[in-house]
């Protein structure tokens, strides 16, 4: 069997040699055209004139579109319809794309970019939640709101009162490949479409309705992403769907990529959130009701917002079961770019927002943080179901949290630890150290029920190699490898086997997004469904030749047994092809056993939970707010990890991804609007030497009791909120400076600044 | 258009392209090699790394930001000529498969390079080496791994360059009497900030004179009585030769920007583009550095700190260039604080360079400058005075703290508030006092 095994990514050797190809890689014919965008300067305000002249002028443009040209206006927004591709009489954010060009040379199109002379009446521009709240401007009617028994009631009769907020940066994708697309005009108006996309099937579904195609007349691949992270689910619609209009328009092929500074400038980012609680705690810090609000900033289109604050609530109360909780979620439209999903897509602020309740009543309280969590932690699965069941309804029945947390509390020596830090920390006046531990309970599935399912289509070639497609999409994660494992052990054949091949929309049709850490859940069940319809073909024809049971009939390293016969399994194949047995087959998945009211926030939204805990140390400078993540220790639940290697490799990542969020990764918008930190010179992701000096990750391997493709779980987004550990150490240095009278309520990106600022805060 | 000639991945070539091409575009666009890619067009990220061999040795430099001309005569190699013409792998790519380390695979060339060069040259500070190289999917935690464990191997004959490099021979009087005549035009040394005008600013920078090869400018002298550094010495050159003596200065000099940026940046560009946020001014300042300028056959000197006038402007005359920095040995009393949201390749929120002498429990004399608190690299008159002349106690550096607001009126920036910046600059002041009594007051040497 190849599943389990630590086997290397797929694409490892091309990647180390440079010959991984992406988007921009891809020789394009001669003639080809390169797209670029003019950007609105302005957040808000009235399009009134718009002088292109000197962009049509510029060397080696070929043609310039502005809204005026382009009727019907493509929608490039993934539900709402409410993203016309370039501003029409209104702009809504600075940096909505107002025109295109299409130039000989990318250099050319983005130097002629730049010579347009808007002419925009501004508008006032809703900025902050303050503004959004008093302009009521907003998503959905009303706030929603989700509850459980009678919070407020619970917090009035509670002991203790506990109350604040926390604010929560936003963050930008980062990912090293930035957006691009490449259109190649097929015969007949027909559409191939190159994408750096997470989901191809939405492009398909975009570039078809701006040319008025069938989608079957549109086909679109993607062989690799440098990197997706959710950046890429939506926010790649624009460049296809120019890429295709300017394709039709010229009949030359189109590609676009923006650069770095317009990536994000003009693509959505993590919502930024403030989260305000209120509780009621007994004298154990046990939560007996909670009040809480979420304001998200949104932006100015829909995107997947509401979805995003949906997991946001989900996540609200993490691993900690309160038994009367009252969630109101504000999803707030700004004049600032359209958030977007990022790997956790809302999970992470709700329950950064958990954390720090928890962390807040602990303080409060004068208890360990570590006592609180246990103490308020789900009921392990023995227990009766009262005490663990989510506030929207859905049993929590695989609830390991007590017992992984006691591993990693032993295998990171806590008690020793802490008690050594609380003594550095009396030794050392201008340093402190702080350590914190804390618990991720993921729900794992879309919460939109019916993108829960995936298709396969494989084939097995007269040579016995194999080709395996499916609806996912593979952005560093080693999804490929985890399919490809899969099918190869249902075949019982070894990895290099199994031809691994782009996804492609004319292969397999209406897919989801490859996200929500769904991946190998979903894909992996289908190729498993589709490689076990022609073993069951090859079992049963050979079983027949040689008068045997089919269930006996075995498939290992690389030959097939049958009745005491043993073949080359590269023979079976030709000797099946000349017996006219069929060697392709499609397959496909669908997960069991959810349903969700998103209105009356009740349900089973998830199949299963995915698990991890992390212990998180850090020094910080009482002088400036410098800090440092001395060490980090995880234990995370991967259930029976397919690929050990990689799903270590997704945790490690997660971490530090979730560690800059945190700390470092600061957006700043000046006061109209426009994003200050647009490029890596600004805006910080963690660098090498910012990693924990000690790291020890390790995998809990229990099998998943939810009937997953070999047990597994889902390992893409979990991993990214074991760094809550990280501001929650961070906030423990904080408090070893005071006298324990003040909370230190770090808010995020705790960058040196934030943390002066809550060391002044706890001193005074 | 400017003939150039060097060798690519062993093979020579010559070609004629317009002097501000960069070599990254002209690697994908031109030649086809797409193994190096594009991140950031800024020379932040490192996805274009490259390696270039030169009479100096060899380095790894950013394609995205690196002129076609600046390669005359050198060799380089890119990630499609580290493994050997047979295909057989470098023991660093073989590393990154074996440890898993790559997992988009977008920055992992880059990654390759940087290894491959550092690889070449023995080193073992891996952090330092990739502090250029933001990969955003590993956590950098296996390319450690596989860093460490590719380092024991030998070097790959066929990494070796140094047969392809040809002399260049360029004066500092030739380029003296053409600035002069050609006043207008824009000298490019390392181009790690002219680049960006280029590929961000899109600007046209003709004309230009690619000044880097002229090896008079590029001397250090660390003499008896004082060390000068020519102008076109690089930051890594420049950290090589003041970390023995101050190591603070080599500190902050480990930081400035990346491997990368440091083998290519100048500290006369440095100096010369007048940034409020250059971080080798304020140490420069702060040891009494003098600026040698040279404008024909005229040459003069200045205090560093008189260079720069005001935002954006300096003493600078038309046709007028940097020529080189000295200052005077002493006895290392030099402290740098560089204050940024991230350690390593960031540009400061506040550089703080602190040099204050004690004598019999006195303060004899006090030389403080700082970075990114006015339109200029300024020196803090009013906290020197505050401070000479008083007895070296907790009293005295708390009396000379208000005087930082007479001195500095900084800005709120993406970077940091004006606020935090006054703070933090006061508390530098209270860190190099402590420090000086030997209490740790480094977050960086704290160890888990």
């Amino acid at each position: 069997m190849t599943v389990h095994k630590p086997l290397p990514h797929d694409a490892a050797r091309l990647h180390v040699t440079g010959q991984a190809r992406y988007v921009d890689d891809i020789p394009a014919p001669a003639g080809t055209l390169h797209l670029a965008f003019g950007l609105s300067p302005v957040a808000h305000g009235e399009i009134v004139g718009l002088d292109l002249a000197a962009v049509r002028a510029a060397p080696g443009v070929v043609a310039v579109w502005s809204a005026a040209d382009l009727d019907p206006m493509p929608d490039v927004s993934p539900a709402a319809h409410d993203e016309p591709l370039l501003a029409t009489g209104t702009v809504h954010f600075a940096g909505q794309p107002l025109f295109l060009v299409a130039a000989e040379s990318h250099l050319a199109a983005r130097k002629a970019a730049r010579l347009a002379r808007p002419e925009i009446r501004a508008l006032p521009a809703i900025l902050s939640i303050e503004e959004a709240l008093a302009a009521d401007s907003r998503f959905e009617e009303a706030p929603r709101i989700w509850a459980a028994g009678d919070a407020a009631a619970a917090i009035a009769a509670a002991p203790h009162l506990v109350e604040g907020q926390i604010e929560i940066g936003g963050q930008e994708h980062f990912y090293l490949e930035g957006q691009a697309a490449l259109a190649l005009p097929q015969e007949g108006g027909d559409m191939l479409v190159h994408a750096s996309s997470q989901h191809p099937t939405e492009i398909q579904h975009k570039v078809a309705e701006a040319l008025g195609l069938p989608m079957s007349a549109v086909r679109v691949e993607v062989r690799r992403m440098g990197g997706g992270f959710g950046g890429k689910e939506s926010q790649g619609n624009a460049l296809a769907v120019a890429c295709a209009v300017a394709a039709r328009a010229t009949g030359r092929p189109c590609r676009m990529r923006y650069d770095r500074d317009d990536d994000f400038t003009v693509t959505g980012k993590r919502h930024d959130f403030r989260i305000a609680y209120r509780l009621g705690v007994d004298a154990a810090g046990r939560i007996l009701g909670a009040d809480i609000r979420q304001y998200a900033r949104c932006g100015w289109s829909a995107d997947l917002s509401l979805a995003v604050c949906d997991r946001a609530m989900l996540h609200a109360t993490n691993a900690y079961f309160i038994p009367a909780v009252r969630i109101e979620s504000h999803r707030l439209r700004t004049h600032l770019q359209s958030a977007t999903a990022f790997r956790g897509f809302g999970g992470p602020q709700g329950m950064l927002g958990a954390e720090r309740m928890i962390d807040h009543a602990a303080h409060a309280l004068g208890l360990d943080p570590l006592a609180v969590r246990r103490a308020n932690f789900h009921a392990p699965p023995a227990a009766p179901a009262a005490r663990r069941t989510m506030f929207y309804g859905m049993e929590v029945t695989d609830f390991v949290l007590h017992e992984l947390m006691a591993e990693l509390e032993k295998s990171s020596d806590h008690a020793r630890r802490k008690a050594e830090i609380a003594a550095w920390n009396r030794d050392n006046p201008i340093l402190k150290r702080g350590l914190a531990l804390t618990p991720v309970q993921f729900g794992i599935s879309f919460t939109l029920t019916h993108l829960n399912q995936a298709g396969a289509l494989v084939h097995v070639y007269q040579d016995g190699s194999i080709a395996m497609n499916h609806g996912g999409t593979e952005m560093g994660q080693g999804l490929f490898q985890k399919v490809a494992q899969v099918a190869a052990s249902v075949f019982g054949v070894g990895i290099e086997a199994v031809k691994i091949t782009a996804t492609d929309t004319a292969k397999v049709p209406n897919t989801s997004a490859t996200a929500a850490s769904s991946g190998s859940d979903l894909n992996g069940m289908a190729v498993q469904a589709a490689c076990e319809t022609i073993r069951a073909r090859l079992a049963d024809w050979l079983a027949a030749e040689h008068q045997a049971d089919p269930a006996k009939v075995v498939f290992a390293e690389g030959r097939v047994r049958v009745a005491g016969a043993d073949y080359p399994f590269a023979e079976v194949a030709r000797r099946a092809w000349m017996a006219r047995i069929s060697l392709s087959a499609t397959g496909f998945y669908r997960t069991p056993e959810i349903h969700w009211d998103r209105i009356a926030g009740r349900g089973r939204p998830f199949f299963y939970f995915a698990y991890g805990a992390a212990a998180a140390e850090v020094a910080i400078d009482t002088l400036t707010g410098e800090h440092r993540i001395l060490r980090a220790d995880i234990l995370h639940d991967c259930g029976r990890s397919l690929n050990p290697a990689l799903d270590i490799g997704q945790i490690e990542g997660g971490f530090v991804q979730g560690a800059g969020w945190l700390t470092s990764e600061e957006l700043v918008w000046d006061g109209a609007g426009r994003l200050r930190t647009h490029a890596p010179s600004t805006y910080k992701i963690p660098a090498c030497s910012d990693r924990p000096r000690i790291f020890n990750v390790g995998l809990w391997s229990d099998r998943n009791p939810a009937a997953t493709i070999h047990r597994s779980k889902a390992v893409g987004e979990p991993p990214l909120m074991l760094a809550n550990a990280v501001l929650l150490a961070l906030s423990d240095a904080v408090a070893a400076c005071g006298d324990g009278s003040v909370y230190p309520a770090l808010d995020t990106p705790a960058t040196p600044e934030r943390v002066l600022a809550a060391v002044e805060r706890v001193r005074q | 258009m400017t003939e150039v000639c060097f060798t690519l991945n062993g093979a020579p070539v010559t070609l004629a392209a317009p002097p501000t091409t960069t070599l990254l575009d002209w690697l994908r666009e031109t030649r086809r090699l797409t193994g190096t890619k594009e991140g950031c067009n800024e020379g932040d990220c490192g996805a274009c790394t490259v390696m270039v061999t030169d009479a100096n040795g060899t380095r790894a430099l950013n394609a995205c930001i690196l002129f076609l001309p600046q390669l005359a005569g050198k060799a380089v190699r890119t990630v499609e000529g580290v493994a050997a013409p047979d295909g057989r792998l470098h023991p660093v790519q073989q590393a990154m498969i074996d440890h898993h380390g790559s997992q988009c695979g977008f920055c992992t060339p880059g990654i390759v390079m940087s290894l491959a060069v550092a690889h070449l040259q023995g080193r073992r500070d891996h952090d330092d080496v990739l502090a250029g190289n933001l990969c955003r999917c590993t956590g950098y935690a296996p390319i450690i791994r596989a860093a460490e464990a590719a380092a024991a191997a030998p070097v790959p004959d066929w990494m070796d360059d140094r047969a392809h490099v040809a002399a260049t021979a360029q004066t500092a009087d030739a380029l003296a009497d053409w600035y002069v005549a050609n006043a207008d035009a824009t000298l490019i040394a390392g181009a790690t900030d002219v680049g960006l005008w280029v590929t961000k600013g899109l600007r046209d920078l003709s004309p230009v004179a690619f000044i880097a090869g002229i090896e008079e400018l590029r001397r250090i002298e660390v003499g008896a009585e004082e060390i000068r550094i020519g102008a076109c010495a690089t930051l890594a050159e420049l950290h090589r030769a003041v970390a023995p003596l101050h190591p603070d200065f080599g500190e902050l000099l480990r930081r400035y920007g990346s491997e990368q940026v440091r083998a290519a940046a100048t500290v006369g560009g440095n100096i010369a583009n007048g940034s409020p946020i250059g971080d080798s001014p304020p140490p420069l300042i702060a040891l009494g550095a003098t600026l040698h300028l040279r404008r024909g056959a005229t040459r003069r000197s200045l205090p560093l700190e008189d260079f720069f006038l005001d935002y954006g402007r300096q003493d600078r005359a038309p046709g007028e260039f940097v020529e080189a920095v000295s200052f005077p040995r002493q006895a290392d009393r030099l402290r740098v604080y560089k204050l940024s949201k991230r350690f390593d390749q960031d540009i400061s929120a506040v550089c703080g360079a602190l040099n204050v002498v004690v004598s019999d429990g006195n303060v004899q004399a006090a030389r403080i400058a700082f970075g990114g608190m006015a339109g200029i690299p300024k020196r803090a008159a009013h906290v020197e005075a505050a401070l000479i002349g008083q007895p070296w106690t907790p009293a005295t550096v708390a009396a000379a703290l208000p005087a930082f607001a007479q001195d500095f009126n900084p800005l709120s920036d993406m970077r940091a508030s004006a606020g935090y910046r006054l703070t933090a600059a006061r508390n530098m002041l209270r860190r190099y006092f402590h420090e000086d009594q030997g209490t740790p007051a480094r977050v960086l040497a704290v160890a888990p």
